[in-house]
């Protein structure tokens, strides 16, 4: 068997694609959290809830309707997106005006009462989901074993992390956007709806974390507490991206994840707070984050 | 953050109640007769030890604008040290309560340092974050015994001669220790200090204008806070004989702010009356598992919505407008 630095080749790739996939949701998370902070200037503490949201409705879909992954691939951002446009219509637009702090707040009190609900129901143990059928199987490729889902998930999470990056930094939709975050005053004097524009803002960034849990559901279990913890992970790739550019917290994402799974193979004991400890050093050395700018 | 206005010195009695000194004294007399109204001192002794907790949160959100959202690990971590310090090490318990507190002190230092180069949210996602690597570090440590904790730490005898098996000694131990962290707070809200952190919270620019250094002032408030939540904790390990991950977990530093909320941030007794208030919330719902943490989701909701000044901010606001 072939070593690199010590260490079986089979073994290195395997923890590189499981850094990968946990790197393709930590961006497609941060993602949705700094487009909702761009506009709303709210930390969504409920993000994670959400994305637990998102792999329940799936699961749901397939064992109570019969419908399957591709459909919930399309249905289950809708449906989660739609509370987040209740959530915002109805708690979160009056806050806009008091302390950000506020925001952080209300999310994470909306995040207890989900999870508690999610817990009341299904306990804490995981429901499987089964992998769709035309994803079933891997491909071989010498030097390791490359699941075809696994593969889908990376390629599929890439693919809406860049035509995310790509509305809002090419398209004219997204010149009203960044706008709008930097004076939603003077946008809504051209006669641009801003308060839809937010809510819609809001919809699409739950969407995007709903997105996120149907694509993990096959992967990891479906269970109420899967995005309690993420989520505290994510936030630490916030900071370390800084929230000031959609693709360097596309990039934080990705980088992250490898960084994660390099940590499984060469000290496992670190992999559990390799994200923090960068985040640390990253804060000494750049408090701005590496993509930020400092405001 | 919106505030309840403090009570112009020419306020009506009740008025300075909520606020001055003879509240304290009252306080105090309410405390030291609770055991023999009926509560039980284990209970009183839970209130007191999250009170003290949550009052040194406050110091930091209501008086200096900072929201930590990692307080957990100071209370956890000071609670671990001194529970090991009194069983492994066999040191007696002030010794070890100090230990902890110590222990606090410097984290808090270490922390305050790293989240104080960033302001507002991202302070509370990095507190958040640095609480979630201390609780890492603890589920790994063989010294914290991951999911068991530190069990059966002896109680010991207070300066060799108070022996803290008696419930009723430990209870009166406690509330000297509450009373003692209140005090400072109390003093250092009503010091030079305090007025210098408010007004950096007010407007740190113009703080910084007037040449206050307000790194410095964020930090020596953080590390005030972390001390006393570490002296919280260190109580609450000797008191329950038990350090456990519950105190390290982010749904601690999640209670603590709903304590501080719920009672009325920047307010003197909101902390204590908060705490007050979940505790007996938590006892009376400990048999329904879940609904705990949904009805604490939904206080939190209700109090951002509605109910922003906390209990004691909303009745020293409608003390001041029957005066008016």
């Amino acid at each position: 068997m072939t070593e690199i630095f010590g260490v079986p080749t089979q073994a290195l790739f395997g923890q590189l694609l499981i850094g990968l996939i946990n790197g393709s949701f930590y961006a497609m998370l941060s993602l949705g959290l700094a487009v909702i902070f761009g506009l709303l200037n709210i930390i969504n503490f409920t993000h994670g809830a959400q994305y637990m949201m998102g792999a329940f409705a799936a699961w749901f879909l397939l064992n109570k309707a019969g419908v399957g992954y591709w459909w919930s691939l399309l249905i289950v951002p809708i449906v989660v997106g739609a509370t987040g446009v209740i959530i915002e219509r109805t708690m979160l637009s009056r806050l806009y005006k008091l302390d950000h702090l506020y925001g952080l707040l209300l999310t994470f009190g909306l995040a207890l009462v989900i999870q508690g609900l999610f817990r009341n129901e299904y306990g804490s143990s995981g429901l499987p989901y089964q992998i769709p059928q035309e994803l079933v199987g891997g491909y071989n490729l010498g030097f390791m074993f490359l699941p075809k889902y696994r593969a889908w998930v990376i390629v599929a999470s890439l693919v809406v992390c860049v035509a995310t990056w790509y509305v809002i930094e090419r398209t004219k939709l997204g010149a009203y956007l960044r706008a709008a975050t930097e004076n939603p005053a003077l946008v809504q004097s051209f006669g641009i709806n801003v308060p839809r524009m937010i809510t819609l803002t809001y919809g699409f960034g739950v969407g995007l974390a709903a997105l996120a849990g149907v694509m993990a559901a096959p992967i990891y279990q479906v269970n109420p507490l899967m995005g309690a913890d993420l989520i505290i992970v994510v936030f630490a790739v916030v900071v370390i991206g800084g929230m000031g550019s959609i693709m360097g917290s596309i990039l934080t994402g990705f980088m992250l994840g490898i960084v994660e799974g390099l940590t499984k193979v060469f000290y496992p004991e670190a992999s559990n707070t390799v994200i923090f400890v960068i985040m640390v050093v990253v804060l000494i050395l750049r408090p701005a984050g590496l993509f930020g700018r400092e405001r | 953050m919106e505030r309840a206005s403090a009570a112009p010195a020419s306020a009506g009695r009740t008025t300075a109640m909520l606020t001055g000194t003879r509240g304290i004294l009252v306080m105090a007399a309410l405390f030291a007769i609770a055991p023999w109204a009926g509560l039980y001192p284990v209970f009183l002794m839970k209130v007191l030890c999250f009170a003290l907790f949550a009052c040194a949160f406050n110091l930091l959100i209501g008086f200096g604008g900072l929201l930590s959202f990692g307080h957990a690990m100071f209370l956890g971590t000071a609670g671990y040290v001194s529970a090991h310090a009194a069983k492994e090490w066999g040191l007696p318990p002030e010794v070890a309560i100090l230990a902890g507190t110590a222990a606090s002190a410097v984290l808090g230092a270490v922390t305050g340092l790293i989240a104080i180069r960033r302001q507002g949210i991202y302070f509370a996602m990095i507190t958040l974050a640095m609480a979630q690597m201390i609780y890492f570090f603890c589920l790994q440590s063989p010294h914290t015994h991951g999911e068991d904790g530190i069990q059966a730490v002896p109680r010991g005898k207070l300066f060799g001669v108070l022996d803290l098996a008696q419930p009723l000694v430990m209870y009166y131990v406690v509330l000297a220790i509450f009373l003692a962290g209140f005090a400072v707070i109390y003093r250092a809200i009503h010091s030079p200090f305090g007025q210098v952190l408010k007004a950096i919270r007010e407007n740190e620019p113009r703080a910084i204008s007037l040449g206050y250094d307000a790194d410095r002032y964020k930090l020596l408030a953080f590390v005030l806070s972390a001390t006393l939540s570490g002296l919280a904790g260190a109580t609450k390990a000797i008191v329950f004989q038990l350090a456990s991950l519950t105190d390290v977990h982010w749904t601690m530093s999640g209670e603590v702010v709903l304590m501080v909320l719920l009672g009325g941030m920047g307010t003197i007794f909101g902390p204590v009356v908060g705490a007050l208030v979940i505790i007996t919330l938590e006892n009376y719902l400990a048999p329904f598992g879940q609904w705990v943490t949904i009805i604490t989701g939904l206080i939190f909701v209700v109090c951002v919505l509605a109910f922003r000044r906390g209990i004691v901010g909303e009745l020293a606001a409608w003390l001041e407008r029957r005066r008016a």
